[in-house]
């Protein structure tokens, strides 16, 4: 009998930190000590606490070891495993903020990062294996289906689709179950379901984890999608970058193969589906679902105008139904708990949950899923730690390169679909990136405008030419030569390219601009008028010189200087010994290993 | 698959492997493992409660775990039971059969085997 489970993380940021050697080592000393027979070990999806990886939890004690190496391996076998003493060390404690229970363990459920989080779409990351389609269906996997195929009518399936208030996760926010019914009505010789996991923005990588840890949850709502609107033929486009969720995908999909859940003929229903991967080459613009759709069928991914719309006129020039990983994995959900329990969570207009990738300048990187409505306070400040090293929260970027910032002062904004887009910004995918005060706006914005200019395909002009323009202007003011004409411009700019672009990526990429132009409007002045970087980011305005009365002429600056632009004067300071130094600013090239080496804060930045 | 029931069938085989990682519900029975649990004979007693619990259809009702040395060297293998509401109980000086009475009387019949307990062979 297995008497203890180990689980070890197999998300990407586990298994890049060394989650696999981790994994080996066990296998290895568990060999050793002859407990192959007590002990099971299990390769999970990711548990969302990127920034403790690699994690491992021991049950039944429920221990969580985090920055575990392999070197710690034969230590938590010898003592954890055979001889029941936890490694204390490795043990995560929560800054001593959860509670222990009587045998000394913090569940994970009581720490702050997961308390207050409501996990409906990561329900099974990090518990069971996604390799096994028998510990999906131990948790209820594939029941949802079950219940679909030989108790509901179409009409009913998206009747509770519909009830829910489930909205497009992807970015959008169109309601699911009227996309699936615009669709279900249209008759044609085969039709088809699409999930969307061609995720794209820089930093996220939620459905990234909902492919590795849970990926049976995606083929079974596809599924029911596909029975729900008359589709027997699915595709699920994924991105090439992602061999892990490609993998673990293919194996889920043979599996299901194997047990009859995708195939001929259905739980005996008369309903076929089957399933395949497509693999993206990794465009953000095939992100776009007619862009996606085009790519699918061989051709350049490139939109197509709308109407007509995938619906009556999708891949293949069929009816088709697309919709994003995160959107599909709370269908099963939704339907074996019902409509009312999912519209219970969340606020007026937008249900359920959110998940959401935390990076940036926070403590707790990594994967959160949290009731639409919650403030971004608690999200930044409860569930991911706070910002590291004492600073100051300046703002959040949402919906990557097509969102926009949220304030410091607009804080305490709850997160849902509606707030997001009063105040300019964008839920998006669920990219969160936190800001501090060392943040530069202006290069920030200029980071996603490059980041769209690389992406725009080229079809249509104002996303082709108008996102360069803008950027150059940008690039003019972070280099002290812009004007306040070229701010004016740059609005005007934005506001042509969002209303006249084709797809979203055009219609969106104005965005990260407005947004820190509506907010933080005084730093492109500061740029413009005192030509200076508030935050001490914009290299072009930046001046290091050293303070020749703090200066001990150490010289530690000047053999740091990768260009020799450090030069000792003839100052020697009162009190000081040796003579001090001074940046030739004509060579300097403003890398800033001066200040960092210098030990006495000689050295500062404008 | 063509039937509901299949499906079932696969959960209920697969239920007990999963429900460790459910979080602790039932009996927990923690053997003491530390080296003087060990040198008394510890691992014996250990591996008759993982395969008594099994023979007898226990798992997800009860938990076997281990823990380190609770202090009372002389008394062991030292076995605690511990049991939701109810006071933890301590037996010592165990031997894998007195482990599968331990599993016959109390974890299946819920009577104290009074006799294994600390109470009774320390005085």
């Amino acid at each position: 009998m297995i008497r203890s489970q180990v689980l070890i993380c197999g998300g990407t940021g586990c298994t890049s930190s060394g989650s696999q050697q981790i994994q080996d080592r066990f296998e290895e000393e568990i060999a050793k000590n002859d407990l192959q027979d007590e002990i099971k070990l299990v390769r999970t999806g990711c548990f969302g606490l990127c920034e403790l990886g690699p994690v491992v939890i021991v049950y039944p004690d429920g221990t969580f070891y985090s920055r575990v190496s392999a070197d710690d391996v034969e230590e938590i076998v010898t003592e954890h495993l055979l001889k029941g003493r936890r490694v204390e060390r490795l043990v995560y404690d929560d800054h001593g903020k959860a509670e222990a229970d009587e045998f000394g363990n913090i569940a994970l459920s009581d720490t702050t990062f997961y308390k207050t989080q409501n996990r409906v779409v990561l329900r099974n990351c990090g518990v069971i294996n996604p390799e096994d389609i028998d510990e999906y269906i131990a948790m209820d996997g594939y029941a949802a289906l079950g219940k679909v195929l030989t108790e509901m009518t179409p009409e009913e399936v998206i009747k509770v689709v519909t009830d829910s208030g489930l909205r497009g996760r992807g970015g959008g926010g169109f309601p699911t179950g009227r996309k699936w019914s615009l669709c279900a009505p249209n008759k044609a010789d085969i039709k088809y379901v699409v999930c969307n996991a061609d995720e794209g923005d820089p930093g996220a990588f939620m459905d990234r984890s909902v492919l590795e840890g849970d990926p049976h949850s995606i083929i079974e709502a596809m599924t029911i999608c596909g029975y729900a609107c008359g589709c027997n033929k699915g595709f699920v486009y994924v991105r090439a970058e992602y061999p892990i969720a490609v993998k673990r995908l293919s194996i889920a999909i043979e599996q299901a193969r194997e047990y009859g859940l995708l195939g001929e003929n259905i739980f005996d229903s008369g309903f076929d589906f089957d399933i395949d991967i497509r693999l993206g080459a990794g465009a953000f613009v095939c992100g776009e679902e007619t862009a996606l759709m085009t790519s699918i069928e061989g051709n350049r991914g490139e939109p197509r105008p709308r109407p007509p719309f995938p619906a009556v006129k999708g891949l293949f020039g069929k009816p088709t139904v697309e919709n994003n990983v995160e959107t599909f994995a709370n269908i099963p959900q939704i339907i074996l708990r019902g409509a009312d329990w999912f519209a219970s969570m969340g606020t007026e207009r937008s249900k359920g949950t959110k998940v959401f990738a935390l990076g940036g300048k926070i403590n707790h990187t990594g994967l959160v899923e949290i009731p639409m409505g919650t403030t971004l306070e608690h999200i930044i400040y409860e569930i991911g730690g706070g910002i590291p090293n004492g600073k100051k929260f300046k703002a959040a970027q949402t919906g990557g390169p097509s969102g926009g910032c949220i304030p410091a002062s607009l804080i305490d904004t709850e997160v849902d679909y509606d707030n997001l887009t009063a105040i300019g910004c964008m839920m998006g995918s669920g990219g969160l990136i936190v800001m501090d005060e060392d943040t530069c706006m202006v290069d920030m914005a200029k980071f996603f405008l490059d980041f769209t200019v690389d992406e725009s395909c080229g079809k249509c002009t104002p996303c082709r030419v108008g996102t360069k323009r803008i950027l150059e202007l940008l690039d003019k003011i972070t280099s002290g030569k812009g004007t306040m004409e070229d701010i004016d411009r740059i609005e005007e700019l934005c506001q042509y390219v969002k209303t006249n672009s084709l797809c979203g990526l055009g219609q969106t990429a104005p965005n990260p601009v407005l947004a820190t132009l509506k907010f933080f409007r005084d730093e492109y002045i500061a740029h413009v008028v005192d030509k200076k970087c508030p935050a001490g980011v914009c290299k072009d305005l930046l001046t290091f010189t050293i303070d020749r009365d703090k200066c001990i002429g150490c010289g530690l600056c000047a053999r740091n200087c990768p260009v020799n632009a450090i030069q000792q004067t003839d100052y020697v300071a009162p009190g000081k010994k040796r003579a001090a130094y001074s940046i030739d600013a004509a060579k300097c090239i403003k890398c800033g290993a001066c200040m960092s080496n210098c030990k006495f804060h000689a050295i500062s930045k404008q | 698959m063509k039937s509901l029931a299949e499906l079932q069938a696969i959960k209920n085989r697969m239920k007990d492997k999963v429900v460790l990682r459910d979080g602790m519900e039932g009996a927990r029975v923690v053997v003491g493992m530390a080296t003087c649990g060990i040198a008394a004979g510890a691992r014996p007693v250990l591996n008759a409660f993982v395969e008594g619990v099994n023979k007898e259809g226990l798992e997800g009702k009860v938990t076997v775990t281990q823990t380190g040395c609770i202090g009372i060297c002389q008394y062991e293998p030292v076995v605690e039971v511990f049991e939701p509401g109810k006071e933890k109980v301590t037996y010592v000086k165990m031997n894998p059969d007195k482990a599968k009475e331990v599993i016959e009387k109390h974890l299946k019949g819920g009577q104290v085997v009074s006799e294994y307990t600390i109470g009774t062979v320390a005085v």
